[in-house]
């Protein structure tokens, strides 16, 4: 909502001396939100009405030129040359002197043009920067003052205008009318009320016949009928001017009015061309299979939902919204159908929603328009074209009127005083209320009857926020509250911590990506069809349609960051991300209960229950040099290793440890892909990239992934201390040569199985193919640590130890001591 | 070697006398001295300090002498001992002093070289940030309350008393989810945290909820689609908006210094009423003192309460609300959102691992 001060001092006594910055303070103070401050370029130097006396058409020139003589209150008029054709002998116009400087640097000065010296300058709208209407000069209406008279105030180019964002609970600061009341309240000064109007005395014949047969969401239908009116009549620059200053493009006398009566009033009007509408008007809901082309020219399939005006044609209006193009006021229009009515707010934006028209009307309506409103518009609208138009009122004006009483809310008066921690005193709170407009009766408890321009204020609640906003927020003490003790985190929430922690000092950056995800990702990863990370859930209005699946997995995003990073120059890269994925998959709709009590716990579970469960999961993505080149020398690549390692890492932060074997699964290389297990449960993989991905994403060969599902991994337990001996260990190397196909997982296994409780840890310290290992066979050495915690060993208990270790791994696996 | 029940030889004891003593004490001191290295040092100690040094054997002989002669004869022995354990000690220091002079300058590097092998990772900041935030109400007594970011409609809008053709609702930029009667949308903003809180606990409750949200904005120097919020939330008997203003006083001094306050101006959202929004003011802004745009609170609008089974006329409740990446931007002075959500490793990394 723009707000022209000029227009706002009509109706508050601003005190002398404030400032646009007083204005927008005591704005924000009422909870109304400056978002810009619009100050009109500044014009310096003589500006002033002229009057035309004389015009002399100039011919011989590329196009037509007036030479003209100007009155500008000096004696003897100015010869000024002007390229504009709209005025004529006897208009008042702005004349801009040698010496003034217009907006943009535009200084004026006497000179020779079209073979005649120019003494000045007469300006369009633009020139002056009030406005964008350059199709030629600025006309003055015939009340405009003597010629000599300033013209900057006139035009109004002192005129700031502050823009509002409105809350859509307070649809009457839409007008001028509410903006008044908040601010005569907000300054303390003395207001005028514009609705405050003495309806005339209409008679005669009804202006048209109407049945309003929905009268649940039209409780207020009002029309009167103007004739006479001349079309070719303009708009007085006042009203254009303000209707520019509100960001509203001019188009005719009788559309402008009722533009300029909606922001005045905040009451949304319709003017139908009145020869147009055949019948009587009907007030209804859509039928199957009707269509309207509304105004903007778009031809709309109606909605049973949808709320109509009719006549015997079908409709010709989308109540509340956008008028029909078959009635719509043409440039001979000389009688009008002026409807003013109340709507019922969610039908309204229903239909604003499902043609896509957010248009005033509709953004009015949706927020609450004052019922009271739609006489008093058509009466001011009536005046303004009767003025300015020279309509006149045809019979009396039709108003169907079956609203109910307005609801009374009772409040506690010391309701406010608990709410926000002020005492405020029962007569400060009805002093508040009743400057909102309410009528509050009863002692003791109050009996508060909201105005009829704010249907927001339906509980107690409502009038507290009133009492306090008024009062200012200001005011508000800081207490701070005791919270009874509370558990810290949760065991989940410190592992998120720990993973995260985990990885980022072992060299990963975090690189959180938009979950949002397309087939060509999925694809990209070598997905099999039937893989369930291709199960996704859809988004219906995504931001990109390439993109328009929630992520299964994590690798898309993280892989989209590695290239980015890559494309500006990185070369060694760690990265990691954890977040929630959307495993997607048929599931029962969510119901909608209502909101007048807890929902049953049946209603509830299944509710909560249509929600899928969203994992937590972590993934890495490495490429170019885990350990960079450097003056101690060469640097290491990142490998398929690092990617089990970060897994490791990441369980051992979450306190569990994790068993590793040999996987298959996209978008590992085959060859190349751990399985990552807690026990007998698969908890994620890690390796290197498959070829073939790597291509598809154009990243390097030999990129490693990980990921895993952090929710999957087990708690962890409460940590046992082990018993520490003192006693001496025995230390032994044992190499053995075996098959090249088994793991080293399953030779460790069976030596730390062999060795048993006496071994401390195992190490594999050597891994070596070649000669003399034989062909298809590796050599893999370990380095024992063996102790008993109560005694020191002997010879014999080592070499035992020793010897059932060997066995094992030879039975186990086919191993051999290496000679 | 003589026993102890030898028959008394003053021969035997010619070691003994003061004489052989100051000899012997002489002729150690002088090959001590004599001694040009560490190794030369240790060469030469067992001729005079080892098990058959002369000082050494002569202690062996004590026993031998009668007991009027053996405590005179001791204290020289003993002295003569000393002596040459000092004389020792004394040419170990200065050739220890002389080595480390020497050779630890030649084992000398430059400590300026970069030991860079594996760089440090960093966390994202939004996510210590986060933390940080969470921590200060952790410290406080609350608790950290988690719930989906793929989200039941009816607790992001209808629990919250967002109706369903409200404007509030249009005016979230919702993103929906396939299909048409998913009852799902992605969340809008943490609140719907608010009501599954209250939906499965009882009063007391202290609760703060971070996380992610969605709107359908596009990505600039100020929006970004996918973002993060922070959730306050407490119902209790008696709460008021001095206590909620305490709050976020409390918030703004633990994040921007101990001189920070904040300022209130009427708002509306439709699950609080009254609701405000709210701005800090703090002196290490990066571009002067000044006030910012925080967020938005208020009291928990009864219905939202009923809503969620909690009785109204018993308890009162607070809330509030702020964007993490917005913080982020006025706290650590980040001009433009993308280089938050790009994941450049160039921005994260000057964070570190916590903020």
């Amino acid at each position: 909502m723009r707000v022209p001060i000029g227009w706002l001092a009509e109706y508050v006594d601003i005190p002398a001396g404030t400032s646009v910055e007083d204005l927008d303070t005591a704005f924000v103070r009422l909870g109304l939100e400056v978002e810009e401050i619009h100050r009109p370029e500044p014009v310096t130097g003589p500006l002033v009405v002229g009057r035309v006396l004389e015009i002399e058409e100039l011919t011989g020139f590329k196009k037509p030129i007036r030479y003209t003589q100007v009155d500008v209150g000096e004696g003897e008029p100015r010869g000024i040359v002007c390229g504009a054709r709209n005025f004529a002998a006897g208009d008042a116009v702005v004349v801009a002197l040698p010496g003034a400087v217009l907006p943009g640097g535009f200084a004026i000065a006497a000179r020779k043009t079209y073979d005649h010296v120019s003494d000045g300058m007469i300006c369009s709208v633009r020139e002056l920067g009030v406005g964008e209407d350059h199709a030629g000069i600025l006309v003055l209406g015939e009340d405009a003052p003597a010629p000599g008279t300033p013209a900057g105030p006139l035009v109004g180019l002192d005129d700031v205008v502050i823009e509002l964002a409105v809350t859509p609970d307070r649809g009457y600061c839409l007008a001028m009318r509410g903006i008044a009341r908040e601010m005569g309240t907000g300054l303390g000064v003395d207001w005028r009320d514009p609705g405050a109007l003495d309806l005339p005395g209409w008679s005669g014949e009804p202006a048209w016949q109407v049945r309003v047969e929905d009268a649940d969401r039209c409780d207020r239908f009002s029309m009167v009928a103007l004739e006479g009116l001349d079309p070719t009549a303009p708009s007085p620059w006042w009203m254009r001017r303000r209707l520019a200053q509100s960001g509203v493009r001019s188009i005719s006398l009788a559309v402008d009015v009722t533009n300029y009566v909606m922001l005045e009033l905040g009451q949304p009007m319709h003017a139908f061309d009145r020869d147009a509408v055949t019948g009587p008007i009907v007030v209804r809901r859509a039928r199957a299979g009707e269509r309207l082309t509304t105004l903007d020219g778009a031809d709309r399939a109606l909605d049973a939902d949808d709320l109509l005006i009719t006549d015997d044609t079908g409709p010709i209006g989308l109540a509340a919204v956008m008028g029909g193009a078959s009635t719509e006021i043409g440039n001979g229009t000389t009688s009008v159908l002026l409807e003013a009515a109340h709507w019922e707010p969610t039908g309204v934006a229903r239909t604003a929603r499902r043609h896509r028209l957010p248009s005033e009307a509709a953004k009015r309506f949706e927020r609450g328009v004052d019922p009271e409103m739609t006489t008093v518009a058509l009466a001011r609208a009536a005046a303004l074209l009767a003025e300015y138009g020279g309509a006149r009122v045809a019979g009396s004006a039709v108003d169907v009127d079956t609203r109910g009483p307005r609801p009374v809310v009772t409040l506690d008066p010391a309701r406010p005083a608990r709410v926000a921690g002020v005492p405020y005193g029962p007569a400060q709170v009805v002093e508040k209320l009743t400057a909102v407009g309410c009528t509050v009766d009863g002692e003791g408890t109050l009996r508060v009857t909201p105005p009829s321009w704010r249907p927001d204020l339906t509980d107690p609640a409502d009038l507290v926020e009133e009492v306090v906003r008024l009062s200012g927020y200001d005011d508000i003490p800081s207490v701070l509250p005791t919270a009874p003790p509370g558990r810290g985190l949760t065991d989940a929430q410190r592992r998120r911590r720990a993973v995260g922690r985990a990885l980022a000092e072992a060299g990963y950056v975090e690189a959180p990506a938009y979950p949002f995800v397309g087939e060509r990702a999925l694809d990209a990863l070598g997905l099999p069809s039937d893989d369930e990370r291709r199960q996704v859930v859809v988004v219906r209005n995504p931001l990109s349609e390439e993109e328009p699946a929630l992520r299964t997995t994590l690798l898309p995003g993280l892989l989209a960051s590695l290239a980015r990073n890559l494309a500006r120059g990185q070369r060694d890269l760690a990265l990691f991300e954890h977040g929630a994925v959307f495993p997607g998959g048929r599931r029962t709709p969510a119901p909608l209960p209502g909101v007048d009590r807890r929902p049953d716990d049946a209603t509830l579970a299944a509710l909560l229950g249509a929600v899928p469960d969203q994992p937590w999961h972590v993934a890495v993505a490495l490429t170019g040099s885990r350990e960079v080149r450097g003056w101690w020398g060469p640097g290491r690549p990142a490998e398929w290793a690092d990617a089990v390692e970060a897994a490791r890492r990441v369980a051992a932060a979450a306190g569990v440890t994790l068993t590793v074997r040999a996987g298959d699964r996209a978008p590992w290389h085959p060859g190349r892909c751990a399985e990552l297990l807690v026990g007998d449960t698969v908890v994620g993989h890690a390796g290197e990239l498959h070829p073939r991905v790597c291509a598809a994403l154009e990243l390097p060969a030999r990129t490693s992934v990980m990921e895993l599902d952090v929710d999957a991994l087990p708690a962890a337990g409460v940590p046992v201390g082990p018993s520490i001996s003192a006693f001496p260990p025995v230390l032994l190397d044992l190499a053995f040569v075996v098959p090249a196909e088994v793991p080293a997982a399953d030779v460790e296994a069976a030596l730390r199985e062999g060795a048993g409780e006496l071994l401390e840890s195992v190490r594999l310290f050597d891994v070596y193919t070649g000669a003399p290992v034989p062909e298809g066979q590796r050599s893999l050495a370990y380095a024992l640590t063996l102790r008993a915690p109560d005694r020191t060993l002997t010879g014999e208990e080592a070499a035992e130890v020793r010897q059932r270790a060997v066995a094992l791994v030879g039975e186990r696996t086919g191993a051999t001591l290496r000679a | 070697m003589s026993g102890a029940n030898d028959p008394y030889d003053p021969k035997q004891v010619a070691a003994l006398s003061a004489d052989a003593l100051d000899a012997a004490v002489a002729a150690a001191v002088e090959a001590f001295g004599a001694a040009g290295d560490l190794a030369g040092l240790a060469a030469v100690r067992p001729a005079h300090l080892g098990d058959r040094a002369p000082v050494l054997l002569a202690r062996r002989e004590l026993g031998a002498l009668p007991p009027a002669a053996r405590s005179d004869a001791g204290k020289r022995v003993n002295a003569a001992r000393v002596a040459v354990t000092a004389a020792y000690e004394q040419r170990l220091a200065e050739l220890e002093a002389e080595r480390d002079a020497r050779v630890l300058a030649e084992e000398r590097v430059d400590v300026t070289l970069p030991w860079d092998r594996v760089p440090r990772g960093a966390r994202h900041p939004l996510t210590t940030l986060t933390e940080r935030i969470a921590d200060v109400f952790v410290g406080m007594g609350y608790e950290v309350a988690e719930g989906p970011e793929l989200e039941a409609e009816w607790l992001n809008f209808d629990a919250l008393n967002i109706g369903r053709d409200h404007p509030a609702r249009t005016m979230m930029d919702t993103f929906f989810v396939a299909p048409e009667d998913s009852g799902l949308v992605l969340r809008t903003h943490t609140s719907p945290v608010q009501a599954r809180t209250m939906l499965s606990r009882t009063p007391p409750i202290y609760v703060v909820a971070p996380g992610r949200v969605y709107r359908t904005d596009e990505l600039d120097a100020t929006h970004t689609p996918v973002f993060h919020q922070v959730e306050g939330l407490a119902v209790d008997r008696g709460l008021t908006m001095a206590h909620l203003r305490g709050t976020l006083d409390h918030l703004a001094r633990s994040l921007f210094g101990a001189d920070a306050v904040t300022r209130w101006r009427p708002s509306y959202f439709p699950f609080t009423e009254p609701s405000a929004e709210f701005d800090v003011w703090f002196p290490e802004h990066r571009d002067g003192p000044r006030w910012v745009e925080w967020g938005g609170c208020g009291m928990v609008n009864p219905r939202v309460l009923v809503a969620c089974g909690i009785d109204p006329e018993e308890y009162s409740g607070f809330a509030f609300g702020m964007g993490i990446e917005r913080a982020l931007q006025f706290r650590s002075g980040v001009g433009d959102m993308r280089d938050i959500v790009e994941g450049d490793v160039r921005f994260t990394s000057a964070f570190g691992v916590e903020l």
